[in-house]
Order: structure tokens, then sequence, then C-alpha cells
């Protein structure tokens, strides 16, 4: 598997130099701004990626699979749903730079219900909640993030019926 | 002996944990390229001017805007408030900053890769759906309680 999502990365990524080169040749000044978004993007996302592999070495030295399996597994129940959504909630960065550790964890047993929730409560920032009432009110946000909460409970039941195995 | 044991162990943890986020590097590089790309061409002027006007079609209008473009959630509430401003519906914009967080098309290739084609179609799909749904139901109990 490694090796596949290596090789799949590789010819993304030639795939998206490729329209960066073509782009370049229509408009540079264009592609000269997008190379300095990318250049902050990735100095906003350092930090991230540091916790990232801090957690995935973490939970490879402490996480056994009857761990995860207890914790996240099938048999889970409520606590289950409610780590996945708590840790979704807490989680910070960009969704991307968490799919190598649900990869993991759902190697260890994480149900895939479990990775739904916590990728959809990836969305609901409680750091960024003052500047989403400043813009919409704090009634808009109340409601907003309860009825996120609860979608993502449905999505994971939803996708769990779909999936029955991992894919 | 425990100790070198354990350092051993700790060292092994980490190896494989850098190992595998270098395997996602490339997919992970590319994907924020894309998104230097959306941030470069898409202008707040390109995305006001794709709305109507007409409520239900706004919403839907919203949610594949929002599943489209990505970036910081921060960047997508300043949008959605200019949208506010500019005579777009609440729902509209809700179903837009909904979708800019729970839906990638961006990341699709890279979700795919790690958590399976099936996990991120559906999982999308469903996200993209609930966009719409959790807008409209947000604005109608909006209502009822103001």
């Amino acid at each position: 598997m490694g090796d596949k999502t290596l090789l799949y990365g590789f010819y993304f990524l030639f795939f998206v130099i490729i329209l960066y080169l073509l782009l370049f040749l229509l408009n540079p000044d264009k592609i000269y701004k997008s190379i300095h978004v990318v250049r902050n993007i990735v100095i906003q996302l350092l930090p991230v990626i540091f916790l990232v592999i801090f957690l995935m070495g973490v939970s490879n030295y402490f996480l056994k699979p009857k761990t995860v399996m207890k914790h996240l597994g099938e048999k889970s129940g409520v606590r289950g749903w409610i780590i996945a959504v708590s840790f979704g909630i807490l989680s910070h960065g960009s969704m991307y730079l968490w799919y190598p550790l649900m990869k993991d964890l759902r190697e260890h047993g994480m149900r895939t219900g479990l990775i739904a929730v916590f990728l959809y409560n990836r969305a609901v920032k409680i750091p960024l909640l003052p500047l989403m009432i400043y813009y919409f009110g704090i009634v808009f946000v109340i409601i907003l993030t309860i009825y996120m909460i609860l979608t993502s409970l449905v999505i994971g039941k939803t996708i769990e019926m779909i999936i029955k195995t991992p894919s | 002996m425990k100790n070198r044991d354990r350092r051993e162990r700790v060292a092994v943890a980490f190896y494989k944990a850098l190992k595998n986020f270098g395997t996602a590097l490339p997919i992970l590089l590319g994907v924020v390229l894309l998104i230097g790309l959306f941030k470069t061409y898409v202008t707040i002027d390109m995305i006001t001017y794709v709305f109507t006007g007409e409520p239900f079609r706004d919403t839907l209008i919203g949610s594949i805007l929002g599943s489209i473009l990505t970036g910081n959630p921060i960047t997508s509430y300043i949008i959605g408030g200019e949208l506010l401003k500019d005579g777009v519906s609440l729902s509209a914009v809700t179903a837009f900053i909904v979708a800019w967080v729970t839906v990638g098309v961006t990341q699709l290739p890279a979700e795919a890769l790690f958590l399976g084609k099936k996990f991120a179609l559906t999982r999308n799909l469903l996200s993209f759906i609930f966009a719409i749904i959790v807008s409209i139901a947000t604005v109608l109990t909006l209502e009822v309680i103001t």
C-alpha cells in the first residue's frame, strides 16, 4: 500500500506540476502569485505536520490494535462516537493532513464510521467560533454547530451501512 | 536493557510515522499546489456572480461552490459575509461555508488514496447533500427562534 500511495502521489504531483507549467505559459504572474500562496500555506502547515507526525509516532508506540479496538473499534459504543467527535473538534490544521493518521488508526481497528465522524467534526473549530459569531451572530453559530455535530453522527452511521468493510 | 528496548521501540514508532507521512508527502504537496491555483484564479467577484437570487437554487450553488473551493475556514466566513452583504440568501451562504469545511473536491484524490475510493466518494457526497440540509434546517430554526 505504501509503494502504491507513493506512486499515485507522484503521478498526481506530476499532473499538478504540468498544470502549473501550462498556466505559466499563459500567465506567469498568476503562477508567481500561486507559488507565493503555496509558500504561505506550507509555512502555516508546518507546525501541524510536526504535530501529526508526533501523534502518529505516539500512536504507533502506545496504541496497540487491542487498545484502538476497545476505544474506537466495533464495540466501542457511545464512548467511541464521543471520542471521535471530541478529537475532530479539537484537532487542528487542514483535513488532508490527518488522512495518514486515520489510515494508521483504521489499520489498528478504528471503525470506518468514526473516521467519517472525526473528519466531519474538523469543521467545528472552537478558536474560529468568535469570528464566525462576528459575521453571522451567536444564535446562528450555536444552531449550526449543534446541527453539524448531529449530522456527523448521521454521516458516520450511514457510511458504516454503505461500507461494510474497509475499501 | 529495559531502557534500551524502550528507546528502540520509540525509535521504531517514530521511524514508521516519518515513513508513512513521507509516503503521503507527494500527494499532500499536489493538493497544496492545487489550492494555490484556486486561491489565485478564483475571486470573490466570480463567486458572487454565479448566485441567481432564487433561494433554493442558490443553496445548491452555495454547496457546489463550497465543495470545489478550499482553504482556511476564515476565508469562507469572509466570503460568506460579503455574499450576505450582496443580498445572497442566508441558506446559500450557510451551505457555502458548511460545504467549504466538510467537502473536499481538491483533497478527494488524497482521501481516496488513504481511506479508499468508496469511503472518500461516499463521505464527500453525503457531506455535500447534508450541507444543503443543514443550511436549510439552520435557517428555518433561526427563523422560528428569532
